[in-house]
C-alpha cells in the first residue's frame, strides 16, 4: 500500500471517530437527562466544552513533574488516534492485517495508563489515590474482557483479524445467537462500562469523594485532550462490542442504517446501566470482575470450545 | 478569541465555594443544580475541582479564617473565570459587618486579590433558584 493511502486512512478514521465520539457523548448526556425527566444540553454542548477548555490557561501545580504531567494527555490522545485508525481502517477497507485485534486491545489500554502517569506526576494526593484505583480497575476488568475476546475469536475460526470476525458472522449468523455469545456479550458489556469509567465503575474519578480524582489537577487544553480521548473511547468500544458479537458494521447501501441501529442500541444499554446503578467501592469492583465475571467468561470459553 | 468566548458562554462549569455561610444560600444553589431547574440546558455543570471551573459560586461573609483558603482557591482556578457573589452576606456582610472577624464583602476582597477579576452579584437572603439562574444568564450576556 502506498504511504499516502495509509496517511489518508489515518486522518479519515481519526476525524470520523472524533466527530462520532463528540456526538456520542451528547447522546449520553441527553439520554441521561431524559431518564431524569430533564430537557438536557443542546447538541453542540460537547463541542462547546472542548472549545472552551482549549481557550483556558494550563496550570501546572508547583510540586508536580511538569514533563510527565503535560505529556500524559498527548500520549493518551495519540494512542486513541492510532486505535481509531486500526479499527476503522480495517472496517472500511475490508483488509486489515493479521493480529490487528491484538494491536487494538493494547492500544485501547494506553489511555488508562496515560491517565495514571499524569495523575501520579501531578503531585496531588487525591490524584494519586485516583491513579491507584484506576490501576486496580485496569487489572480487574482486563481479565474477563480478554477471555471473552478469545471466546469470540475461537468461535469464528481462530483468525486474529477484525475482518475475519465480521466475515464469519456475515456467513454463519451473529455470535450473540448462541449460549457462549450471550454470556460473552454480557461480560464484555460490563467490562466496557468499566473501561469507559462510567458510573457503577467510576471510582477513579468519583466527583463527590475524590474531586475528580485522576483529572483533579488538570485544566485547560490538557483536560480537553483527556475529555476528547474519553469521547473517542466512548465511540470505539461499542463498535468493538458490535464487531465481536453483533455481526460487525458495514458501510454500503442499506446496511449503513442497520449498523447505526446496532451502535445506538449498545450505546443506550451502556447509558441505562450508568443511570440505574450506584457507584461501587474499589474492592467491590475487583471482587465483581475477578469473581462472577471471570467465572462467566471462563464458562463461555468452555462452551465455545465444545461449539455451543 | 471569539470561539473561546462562545465556548465559555455556552459551557460555564461552576465550583461551589462556601465561605462560612449560614447554609441557606448553599441549599438554594443545590436546588438550582437539581433536575427540576435543569441548568444543563445552558451547559452549566457542577465540577469537583477548582481547576476545571469557569465560575466560582461564593456564599457567605468572608472572615479571617477562610480568607487564605479563598485566595489559594482563586489562584488555583484556571483563568478566565467569573466570581459570583451569591446572597446578601457575600454582597455586603449584612449584620456581621462590624464583627472583629469579618474582612469584608466579596467584591472588596476580590479587588485586593486580583484587580481585573470579574464579579457578578446575586442579591437575596437567600436568593431564589430563579434569581440565581437569572443572575448567571445576565453575567454571561455581559461578558
Amino acid at each position: 500500500m502506498a504511504i499516502e493511502y495509509l496517511i489518508g486512512y489515518f486522518f479519515l478514521s481519526v476525524v470520523i471517530v472524533v466527530v462520532l465520539g463528540l456526538a456520542t457523548s451528547w447522546v449520553d448526556r441527553k439520554v441521561t437527562a431524559r431518564v431524569q425527566a430533564r430537557v438536557g444540553p443542546p447538541w453542540y454542548q460537547p463541542v462547546a466544552d472542548i472549545v472552551k477548555l482549549l481557550g483556558k490557561e494550563t496550570l501546572v501545580p508547583e510540586n508536580s513533574r511538569a514533563m510527565g504531567f503535560l505529556l500524559a494527555p498527548l500520549v493518551g490522545f495519540a494512542a486513541a488516534c492510532v486505535a481509531a485508525a486500526v479499527l476503522f481502517g480495517s472496517l472500511m477497507s475490508g483488509q486489515g492485517f493479521v493480529g490487528d485485534i491484538i494491536v487494538l486491545i493494547y492500544l485501547l489500554t494506553i489511555p488508562s495508563i496515560a491517565l495514571m502517569i499524569g495523575a501520579c506526576a501531578s503531585g496531588s494526593p487525591v490524584s494519586v489515590l485516583g491513579a491507584s484505583r484506576e490501576m486496580k480497575m485496569l487489572l480487574s476488568y482486563e481479565l474477563p474482557l480478554l477471555i471473552v475476546i478469545v471466546t469470540a475469536l475461537m468461535r469464528s475460526g481462530g483468525d486474529f483479524r477484525i475482518n475475519s470476525l465480521v466475515a464469519h458472522q456475515a456467513a454463519n449468523g451473529w455470535l450473540l445467537l448462541s449460549i457462549s455469545g450471550v454470556i460473552g456479550f454480557i461480560v464484555a458489556l460490563l467490562s466496557i462500562q468499566a473501561k469507559l469509567g462510567l458510573v457503577p465503575f467510576d471510582a477513579p474519578e468519583a466527583e463527590q469523594e475524590l474531586m475528580g480524582g485522576v483529572l483533579s489537577e488538570y485544566s485547560g487544553p490538557a483536560l480537553a485532550l483527556f475529555k476528547l480521548t474519553k469521547a473517542m473511547l466512548l465511540c470505539m468500544l461499542p463498535i468493538l462490542l458490535g464487531v465481536l458479537f453483533l455481526g460487525g458494521f458495514h458501510f454500503t447501501g442499506f446496511s449503513i442504517l442497520w449498523s447505526i441501529l446496532k451502535y445506538v442500541v449498545v450505546l443506550v444499554l451502556i447509558v441505562l446501566i450508568r443511570n440505574t446503578n450506584p457507584r461501587l467501592r474499589i474492592d467491590q469492583i475487583v471482587k465483581f470482575f475477578w469473581g462472577p465475571m471471570t467465572i462467566l467468561a471462563a464458562a463461555a470459553l468452555a462452551l465455545a470450545a465444545v461449539g455451543l | 478569541m471569539k470561539a473561546t468566548l462562545w465556548g465559555l458562554k455556552k459551557s460555564p462549569w461552576v465550583y461551589h465555594v462556601a465561605l462560612s455561610p449560614c447554609n441557606n444560600c448553599d441549599i438554594e444553589i443545590l436546588d438550582v443544580l437539581t433536575p427540576r431547574f435543569d441548568v444543563e440546558r445552558f451547559g452549566i455543570k457542577l465540577v469537583g475541582s477548582p481547576r476545571h471551573a469557569d465560575a466560582l459560586l461564593v456564599t457567605g461573609s468572608i472572615n479571617r479564617h477562610v480568607l487564605p483558603r479563598f485566595i489559594e482557591l482563586y489562584n488555583q482556578t484556571a483563568k478566565p473565570c467569573v466570581v459570583f457573589a451569591i446572597g446578601s452576606c457575600a454582597l455586603s456582610s449584612t449584620m456581621f459587618r462590624d464583627s472583629y472577624s469579618i474582612v469584608g464583602p466579596v467584591d472588596k476582597v476580590m479587588k485586593e486579590i486580583d484587580p481585573n477579576a470579574i464579579v457578578a452579584y446575586v442579591p437575596g437572603c437567600p436568593p431564589k433558584p430563579e434569581a440565581i439562574i437569572a443572575g448567571v444568564v445576565k453575567a454571561l450576556k455581559a461578558l
